[in-house]
């Protein structure tokens, strides 16, 4: 039997209405408050979902980001989404909130068909989401930011009004913010608390948050989690996104696991361990797994002092790279690295493995100076970098494979020869201030004869190639052209160097690689793809928050102690 | 990622100038010159009796041609004067300023130092022009770089300080003692002029934005500074992560870019004025800056705007003696030639 619920959104007009005769609920202005107590549970715990996901798939191009996705939200309980990256979480949440229209499957919201178009459909209905990078004007204060959000505003707002209604929202909730606060003065914690207030007072029912607590201190987190305890009792439906499995943990009443764009288990978070978590997130049998102790039985690591001499060869005893206690901005901050060291020796490989956005990327950011580093040392081959230009660093023969090449490493309206030679136009001219086009391009058809890869026409613009091309693009001047300029390899820093290629291809950059490395090139290799790592690298290290928290010979790594770093459990 | 506007346009080894945004930009113009033509049908006059003056007075006559040619000299390098900064991604709205000062430090060379001979004196006006431009642009970059301001608004503003910094020396210390009073500096000497030729208003000044234009072209599309420019102007932290010197190429084209202001300030006093005096420039570095933008930064292009920009405002100024219509009018007209050309742009580069 289906329950009305007392905001099902037909009757939230009347409902409102008699909501004001009441005597009111904490004092609660009944606007901001979808209806008192709620009691969604039946006989035996079944309760109509607010709402409900059947067979939603999204594509993208040949990629399914969602395939086939069920799921069922109900108010009054928190609901996890966990997933590595590209799992299709934010693609999924997107979807519910119209960012995104699906290619199949249908929403329906309390029972009823929806038909979410747009963002603005969505939140008609009662859905709102926090995006990771908020939605707010800076400028302007949190009661000015409020009120551009709220549906009901007439022409002439009436501000001592509007302060009151938040005043009472944070209290209610604990989302202590001060309504005249300028937005760019507050911290990331309390954006977020005003983007929460925005979607309570908005009459949102359901509130997504994607990776609500990857912005937050620690400190911070408990909080939040908190706030979802408060939300909870009164009714609300909470879908945060997340891949911390400790998070999950403390605070989901149920967990949804994505898989590629799949449901992988959609279950309550009773008697849920972070092992099992773990193998349903990283696909593998738990069964398989070996004991956890495995790792430290056969290597005692220390984070902070790494040393990888164990196949130092015959490349020299002076490490190629070397990062010693890099930090990169404050112990509070959530963001950049605090406190990294690594050292990697000519000729070995070390994989770098994590969630992406724990830290990964500013290794290469800070080697090359485009971040500063707050403290530390970073060394090329036993020199200290600091201070050094980036053409200083590049001559030092550092190779960098950047994440988005696209944007980070190219210049797109430029073309492919052109981005081939970029910034070496000196070297290719010869010396000379005025090009000679034909000799710069027989130079690089030169320098590109033995390598594998095959690139697309180098008059074409690299604006107009597709991701795998631009790649290969960037994989030809990192570890070919400029290899070949430091006559050895010196240090490659490969980020996701096989993203976006067909397998044969991928393959034979893999292989690349290797060839790299057993020429005496150290490579510090950052991917996603665990099976990547682990078949290449000598020794890996697990990123976490920007911080290395795990380190261990590959050969002794399992996925599953992988795993448990990479999501914050400690192992 | 984001890209301005003027830089989605392919480049090459060498410039791209193809076909197509030649024709699409002339149907922008027509378009422009028809909806200019409902507006004069709106305030009662005939618009084909207007258009034929217009064109008669500029293109038909050698007259009007030579009033053209002299229109652009100054709407070239002062196109250029944005155009070039605008490859590094940056909006040089200064060029009237740029244009003020450079006049101003032409006319301090042309009055205070004494060379005797044209060969020595033109040159070292042109060279103090381009320094004064120069500098006055590199404010906005000492500001941009280490004050955090933007460029837009200090070039900006820097314009109407130029116009008065001008003012203190033409009321004042360099106002001609022999004129009545009036604001103007002394006259040059006959070795500070720039000759006419072939006795028209036309002068030598001429071979400055052809020198600008054709220098232009070949170091942007034939000189690795040139190519590196382009890289910073197009994706600046892959210039950084490549290792070209961001910096030093974003200060070279704002210098370069508030010279060729400059430049066109000495023209303008040493070919036209023969003297300083308050308001040398009728918005010569506005003019000059649509014209950039019309072209989309391109320094052939270029030619083709400023062209059309001095057609309009010397046809308006034809209507104005005639009576036909107020010469303030074309900047409607210039107005809806800019809007239409680039509105026809960005459709073209959305339909692809």
């Amino acid at each position: 039997m289906p329950i009305s619920l007392p905001w099902s959104n037909k009757l939230a007009g009347a409902q409102r209405g008699e909501d004001r005769l009441d005597s009111g609920l904490n004092g609660l202005d009944q606007r901001d408050h979808p209806g008192s107590a709620v009691r969604i549970l039946q006989d035996g715990g079944q309760a109509q979902p607010i709402l409900s996901l059947r067979g939603i798939t999204k594509r993208f191009q040949d990629l399914v980001a969602n395939d086939n996705i069920d799921l069922d939200i109900y108010g009054g309980e928190v609901h996890a989404v966990l997933g590595e990256n590209g799992a299709g979480k934010s693609t999924l949440m997107k979807v519910i909130y119209g960012v995104h229209q699906p290619d199949g499957g249908e929403i329906r919201f309390n029972g009823e068909d929806a038909h979410i178009r747009s963002p603005r459909d969505s939140r008609d209905l009662g859905i709102g989401m926090v995006f990771q990078n908020f939605a707010l004007i800076p400028a302007l204060t949190v009661t000015e930011n409020v009120a551009l959000f709220l549906p009901d505003q007439g022409l002439v707002l009436s501000r001592p009004d509007l302060v009151r209604r938040i005043r009472q929202v944070s209290d209610r909730y604990n989302l202590h913010v001060s309504p005249s606060a300028r937005i760019s003065d507050l911290s990331m914690g309390e954006r977020q608390k005003v983007e929460l207030i925005k979607l309570i007072m908005a009459h949102a029912q359901v509130l997504i948050l994607d990776e609500p607590t990857s912005v937050l201190a620690p400190h911070e987190v408990d909080g939040l989690f908190e706030v979802f305890d408060e939300l909870r009792r009164d009714g609300y439906a909470i879908v945060f996104i997340t891949h911390k499995i400790r998070e999950v943990l403390s605070s989901a009443d149920r967990i949804t696991v994505l898989r590629r764009g799949a449901v992988v288990t959609n279950r309550s978070s009773q008697g849920i361990t972070g092992d099992d978590l773990v193998s349903l997130m990283m696909g593998i049998d738990i069964v398989e797994v070996p004991p956890r102790a495995h790792i430290q039985s056969h290597i005692a690591y220390d984070s902070k002092k790494l040393a990888y001499q164990r196949d130092a060869r015959h490349f020299g005893s002076v490490a190629a790279i070397e990062f010693k206690d890099v930090s990169t901005s404050e112990a509070d901050d959530p963001r950049g690295l605090h406190g990294v060291s690594f050292s990697v020796m000519p000729g070995q490989m070390l994989g770098v493995a994590g969630i992406s956005g724990n830290g990964q990327q500013e290794l290469g950011e800070t080697l090359m100076g485009m971040v500063k580093n707050t403290g530390g040392t970073i060394s090329i081959g036993g020199d200290d970098v600091k201070g050094w230009p980036v053409s200083k660093i590049l001559e030092a023969g550092v190779s960098y494979v950047t994440e988005d090449p696209i944007t980070m490493a190219m210049v797109p309206e430029m073309r492919v020869d052109e981005n081939l030679v970029l910034g070496e136009l000196a070297s290719y001219s010869n010396g000379r201030v005025w090009l000679d086009i034909g000799a710069i391009r027989e130079k690089i058809a030169a320098a590109l004869s033995g390598f594998p890869l095959q690139l697309a026409a180098h008059d074409m613009q690299v604006a107009k190639l597709s991701g795998g091309n631009v790649q290969k693009v960037s994989l030809a001047r990192e570890m070919e052209l400029t290899r070949q300029a430091a006559s050895d390899p010196k240090v490659l820093m490969a980020y996701y160097p096989t993203r976006g290629l067909d397998v044969v291809t991928a393959e034979t950059t893999r292989r690349l690689m290797m060839d790299y490395r057993d020429r005496g090139g150290a490579i510090v290799l950052v991917s996603e793809d665990l099976d990547e790592l682990l078949a290449l690298s000598d020794h890996m290290v697990v990123m976490f928050q920007g911080n290395i928290v795990g380190a261990f010979p590959t050969e002794a790594a399992s996925v599953q102690e992988i795993g448990m770093l990479m999501t914050g459990q400690n192992a | 990622m984001q890209y301005p506007i003027s830089m989605q346009q392919a480049q090459g080894f060498a410039i791209n100038l193809t076909g197509r945004p030649i024709v699409r930009s002339l149907f922008a113009i027509v378009f422009a010159f028809v909806v200019f033509a409902i507006f004069i049908v709106i305030i009662g006059r005939d618009p084909v009796e207007i258009y034929t003056k217009m064109f008669s007075g500029t293109l038909g006559s050698k007259v009007g041609l030579s009033e053209v040619g002299v229109r652009m000299i100054p709407f070239v390098l002062t196109a250029l004067a944005a155009s070039i900064p605008a490859r590094v991604g940056l909006i040089n709205v200064g060029g009237e300023g740029q244009l003020y000062i450079g006049a101003w430090a032409a006319t301090g060379v042309a009055l205070y130092i004494d060379f005797g001979t044209i060969w020595l004196m033109l040159p070292a006006m042109a060279v103090g022009g381009f320094l004064g431009g120069a500098i006055w642009g590199g404010i906005a970059i000492f500001l941009r770089h280490w004050r955090n301001v933007n460029e837009v608004i200090s070039t900006l503003l820097s314009n109407y300080v130029a116009i008065l910094f001008v003012n203190v020396f033409v009321f004042g210390a360099w106002k001609n003692p022999t004129g009545f009073g009036y604001p103007y500096t002394s006259n040059f000497g006959v070795e500070a002029i720039l000759p006419a030729i072939a006795s028209t208003r036309l002068h030598l000044g001429l071979v400055l934005p052809v020198i600008g234009i054709i220098a232009t072209y070949l170091f942007l599309s034939r000189t690795r500074w040139g190519a590196n420019m382009r890289a910073v102007g197009g994706n600046p932290d892959a210039a950084r992560r490549r290792g070209i010197p961001v910096l030093r190429y974003i200060i070279f084209a704002m210098l370069v870019g508030g010279g060729l202001a400059g430049l066109a300030g000495m023209s303008e006093v040493s070919g036209i004025q023969h003297h300083l005096r308050p308001g040398i420039s009728n918005n010569l570095g506005y003019m000059g800056f649509l014209a950039s933008w019309m072209a989309n930064h391109n320094p052939i292009a270029i030619v083709g705007t400023s062209f059309l920009v001095a057609a309009i405002v010397v046809g308006g100024d034809v209507l104005q003696f005639s009576g036909n219509l107020p010469s303030a009018a074309m900047l409607i007209l210039i107005g809806l030639v800019l809007f239409s050309v680039l509105g026809f742009r960005r459709l073209e580069s959305k339909a692809q």
